[in-house]
């Protein structure tokens, strides 16, 4: 068993293996020199927490060695050879594979504009956070192109020390492909409120490196200066490897339900793949969400050893910036209703309903963890494919756990 | 700090529910179980300090609100990723409509 990415997804997939008794080889491939760790403190904690910067690893060397996991990290996978069923390796080395999973995540998207500006910056991985942070000392002037999840985790964090922050989102809205409307609002004034500037429908036209930083030129003509300028327009997944090997592809490396490619031997998951969807009429989706690695990753080591589950989980994800939670579980654009639960201190959950009154998804935001165990609930309503009554949906005093039995 | 202490009454918690109770700069959970008992653990998930209180509480499953780690909350067991470091749990008794828990 090989598995190629070493992040969330390859890491659960390798330990799943062990777990569901497998005794034969598995060989985990990581292109970084970091045993495998999470991603989603990277915009937070790792850029803004009062410790010295550490990974918080998945799996510890002993964890691995314990379970004779190979790991061959800071080695890139170069090549796929399907015939000779083999992967071939940066450093020279081939390792052969009986079944293989591809797990080799997401790529941030580049910006041409911004190539050869050293101040222009992206997030990834722990190196990148380092780097990040080790700029970002109080009264740096940050710049964060995209006003999508990680840039405005960022932005957060960069006004937790102290920093002067400008988002500039070229669309008219932060959050637009993410979120509901209602819900982008509420995280576009609580960044307003921590005193970040947002400039919406602002598209750059230019971006020049000088003695004093980056000016970023917008297409309306004005300007933003910064010290650093942090990059997030989106990810693009990894599948060179899949391409080179002729696999198919569809928005990512198309698998089936079970996670299976377009070569039996051969299953990805994660951030790379797109997959179907039963839940929402077998459409093909592409996540690029924590929990979903960790899913498909245990899912794609069941299918490896020969298993035929299916992926069923309702897509789900969250974010946290300053002190407030969001949790979205379904997809909100299948809906064409929404209904929306006050649920006290300024917390809040639109329910999207399909046309025949089906539950399709849920969107929360509230202080804290506030909205978690209703975004939970509405999860399970989803899974069950419920028609939940919409104005007990809107009526914060009926438990949805009730409805969940009903 | 020893022995027993008073952490609620025992209708603040509605059944298969739980809350937050707080004492001496420590955080617990209180649970109800479906079958009307009551138990306690440690206040925060052992993956990332999250308050369980926020959780949903299904049988005798407690899950995290933001990693969906799961504990047995009548043993403290660990359920799978990403959680794999048990819970603690405190002896607890009902008495007079208040629950106590015996915090050690």
């Amino acid at each position: 068993m090989v598995i190629v990415g070493a992040g969330e997804c390859g890491i659960r997939a390798a330990l799943s293996l062990r777990e569901r008794g497998h005794e034969g080889s598995v060989t985990l491939i990581g292109a970084e020199t970091h045993l495998p760790y999470e991603r989603p403190p990277l915009s937070k904690d790792a850029i803004a927490g009062a410790d010295e910067p550490a990974p918080k690893l998945i799996a510890s060397r002993e964890m691995l060695e314990e379970r004779n996991i190979v790991l061959m990290s800071g080695a890139e996978a170069v090549a796929l050879d399907r015939q000779a069923k083999s992967v071939a390796l940066s450093n020279g080395a081939h390792v052969p594979y009986e079944k293989l999973l591809l797990a080799t995540g997401a790529a941030p998207r580049r910006l041409p504009l911004a190539e050869g500006i050293e101040a222009c910056v992206y997030l990834r991985t722990f190196d990148d956070a380092l780097a990040i942070r080790a700029h970002l000392k109080r009264g740096i002037r940050v710049a964060v192109i995209g006003g999508g999840f990680i840039g405005l985790e960022l932005a957060a964090s960069a006004r937790r020390l102290g920093c002067p922050v400008t988002v500039v989102e070229s669309l008219p809205r932060i959050l637009a492909r993410a979120v509901p409307a209602e819900i982008a609002e509420a995280v576009h004034a609580q960044h307003v409120r921590h005193a970040v500037e947002i400039r919406t429908g602002s598209s750059i036209a230019t971006i020049e490196h000088g003695p004093d930083g980056v000016r970023i030129g917008l297409a309306d003509g004005t300007t933003v200066e910064a010290d650093l300028c942090v990059i997030g327009i989106g990810a693009v997944p990894n599948m060179s490897l899949a391409e080179q090997a002729a696999l198919a592809i569809e928005n990512g490396i198309a698998v089936d339900a079970e996670l299976r490619t377009s070569d039996p031997d051969i299953f990805a998951a994660g951030d790379c793949c797109s997959f179907v969807l039963d839940l929402y009429g077998g459409r093909r989706v592409r996540l690029e969400a924590w929990r979903n690695a960790q899913e498909q990753g245990t899912l794609a080591a069941g299918n490896m050893l020969g298993g035929h589950e299916g992926h069923t989980a309702v897509p789900w994800f969250w974010s946290d910036q300053y002190e407030l939670g969001l949790q979205i579980a379904g997809l909100s654009d299948e809906g064409s209703q929404t209904v929306r639960r006050d649920t006290g201190e300024g917390a809040f959950i639109l329910f999207h309903l399909a046309v025949d009154g089906r539950l399709v998804a849920a969107s929360g935001i509230g202080p804290g963890n506030a909205v978690a165990r209703d975004i939970r609930l509405a999860e399970m309503l989803i899974a069950k494919r419920a028609c939940p009554p919409p104005e007990r949906l809107a009526a914060p005093d009926t438990k949805l756990k009730a409805l969940l039995a009903a | 700090m020893a022995g027993w202490i008073e952490a609620c009454g025992a209708d603040d918690v509605d059944e298969e529910d739980v809350i937050r109770f707080d004492h001496e700069g420590r955080t617990f959970a209180i649970y109800r179980s479906p079958d009307d008992e009551y138990f306690a653990t440690d206040g925060l998930c052992t993956h990332e300090k999250i308050h369980l209180a926020d959780g949903l509480v299904m049988d005798d499953i407690i899950e995290c609100p933001k990693h969906n780690g799961r504990f047995n909350y009548k043993t403290g067991a660990a359920k799978g990723a990403p959680v794999c470091v048990n819970l603690k749990t405190y002896p607890v008794k009902v008495e007079g409509g208040r629950v106590m828990i015996d915090v050690g």
